[in-house]
């Protein structure tokens, strides 16, 4: 049997910024976004601020209608992303195991350790107390999904287990929207058939699962009776970069189809940069799309050939885009990756008749990342991008974007 | 409560790369000696926020901790009536 941990930061923004102004501690704190830009949202908050019932993704003002002293502090992504990197060296001296989930949540496998996994997870939680000055929820169980339930469990600053023996008595009681991957889309479909507990997934009958939500419910069943059996990816592993992309919310919404071309083409350019300055390309362009009520989905499409050209994945993303989105509410915020990648420089399946013209554009579109990165990245601009100035302005190249680990692959 | 008061240090590296502060100064120019470094490890600071690797230093009789934060130093200094507390 394994042993798995998962130890999540309690409200890591907020209790980041808490390490450095203590006196934060004692009202309540939320760290948001930059209203000008449109950002103004929760990111995370301090045990006040939860108590007074703010969550996070809501807008400041929302907030403040709730808490109206609520003290507010933009986001300092480089410090959290040292935290980050700092505690990963503390779970390093238990295993090399490990995988980020977010900068805030990790797995670790600690099988075959001379201590067992709750005596990790109580020290690692007195290392992050007092090296770091952080919080950790750490749940250990024999396998990821059950883990990472553990650790939602108790907060602040707890260890629970959930074993073979117990995990009826403490899993199954929960709500079916608990388990990783169930959103409220499939809890609506799990709910359509009475099914709304981890248990009654769990005892429901794993074919009539299948057939109802495909290979997800079979995935979801073996998930509630604890048979996830999908490994803690090695900490090298995820540093092998399998998508790259970018997401914007933009300065305003986007209202047509003609303001989703001018950030699909922003966003796309950026990522062709970053594809080319890792010498990589891509076959699978995905487009994800959130609007103003925070709903979201994304689509994908294969390509012909591999890309790392800015105006074909612009043209992809667009596809998609009118292929999947029918206006019912103007968009927050869209985003574009490429996947499946391969290094460019490498076998390459010639053509019979080779296409100069994307030879050029190849050429064209390295010289214009030449520019920028010598001039900054103002310094050159498609013409189309000029008349549009709250978009044109975007350079989510520099913004940070921080994406979750596409994981659904491994099972 | 306490405030981080960072602070001018003279140090020592050895070959091996490892720090020993010599000397801490205030901000009012006053130097003070180390006399003796007696424990080194990373930790948060409970009295004035902020965490860093944590240099125990013996100074005048006195244990004093000082943290080095992303390259800065900084000391545990009491808000009021600082003078005179290194």
């Amino acid at each position: 049997m394994r042993t798995i941990l998962h130890s999540d930061l309690n409200n890591f923004y907020a209790s980041v910024e808490c390490v450095y102004e203590p006196a934060l501690k004692a009202v309540p704190m939320a760290v948001c976004g930059d209203p000008q830009a449109r950002h103004g949202i929760v990111l995370a908050k301090n045990m006040i601020a939860k108590r007074a019932g703010i969550v996070t993704g809501e807008a400041i003002w929302q907030a403040r209608q709730k808490c109206p002293n609520l003290v507010v502090r933009p986001p300092s992504f480089k410090l959290y992303q040292r935290f980050s990197r700092m505690m990963k060296k503390i779970y390093g001296d238990y295993t090399f195991q490990i995988e980020s989930f977010g900068l805030d949540e990790c797995w670790l496998d600690v099988t075959g350790h001379r201590m067992s996994g709750e005596v990790i997870a109580d020290e690692l939680r007195r290392r992050a107390r007092e090296e770091l000055g952080l919080t950790l929820s750490v749940g250990v169980s024999f396998n990821k999904i059950f883990a990472k339930l553990g650790s939602d469990m108790k907060k602040p600053d707890a260890t629970t287990v959930i074993s073979p023996e117990n995990f009826r008595d403490k899993v199954w009681p929960l709500p079916a929207g608990d388990l990783l991957f169930v959103g409220p889309a499939t809890r609506r479909r799990l709910a359509s058939r009475n099914l709304r507990t981890i248990g009654d997934i769990a005892r429901c009958d794993s074919a009539a699962l299948k057939s109802a939500l495909g290979k997800n419910g079979e995935m979801l069943w073996l998930f509630a009776n604890g048979l996830d059996r999908s490994p803690v990816m090695a900490l090298d592993h995820s540093e092998t970069v399998k998508s790259v992309g970018n997401s914007t919310t933009t300065p305003r919404d986007i209202a047509d189809d003609q303001d989703a071309h001018m950030v699909l083409m922003v966003l796309s350019e950026s990522v062709a940069e970053r594809l080319r300055e890792q010498g990589l390309k891509g076959r699978t362009v995905s487009l994800w799309v959130r609007d103003v009520d925070l709903a979201a989905f994304s689509a994908q499409k294969k390509l012909h050939a591999d890309t790392a050209l800015a105006s074909e994945i612009c043209g992809c993303a667009l596809a998609l885009f009118r292929e999947h989105y029918r206006w019912a509410k103007p968009i927050r915020s869209l985003g574009v990756s490429v996947s499946e990648l391969s290094f460019s420089e490498g076998d390459e399946q010639l053509t019979m008749f080779p296409d100069m013209r994307r030879e050029r554009r190849y050429e064209l579109e390295t010289a214009v990342g030449d520019i920028r990165r010598r001039f900054g990245h103002f310094a050159i601009q498609r013409a189309c991008l000029i008349g549009w100035k709250e978009f044109g302005a975007i350079n989510p190249r520099d913004d940070h974007t921080i994406h979750p680990v596409g994981w659904r692959n491994t099972i | 409560m306490a405030h981080r008061a960072y602070v001018r240090v003279l140090m020592d590296v050895d070959e091996l790369g490892k720090v020993h502060p010599l000397k801490i100064y205030w901000e009012d120019g006053r130097g003070f000696e180390v006399d003796r470094l007696l424990d080194v490890r990373r930790a948060a600071s409970t009295k004035a926020g902020g965490q860093g690797i944590r240099y125990t230093c013996r100074i005048r009789g006195r244990e004093i901790y000082l943290y080095e934060d992303d390259g800065r130093w900084f000391v545990e200094a009491r808000d009021a009536g600082m003078k005179g507390q290194a």
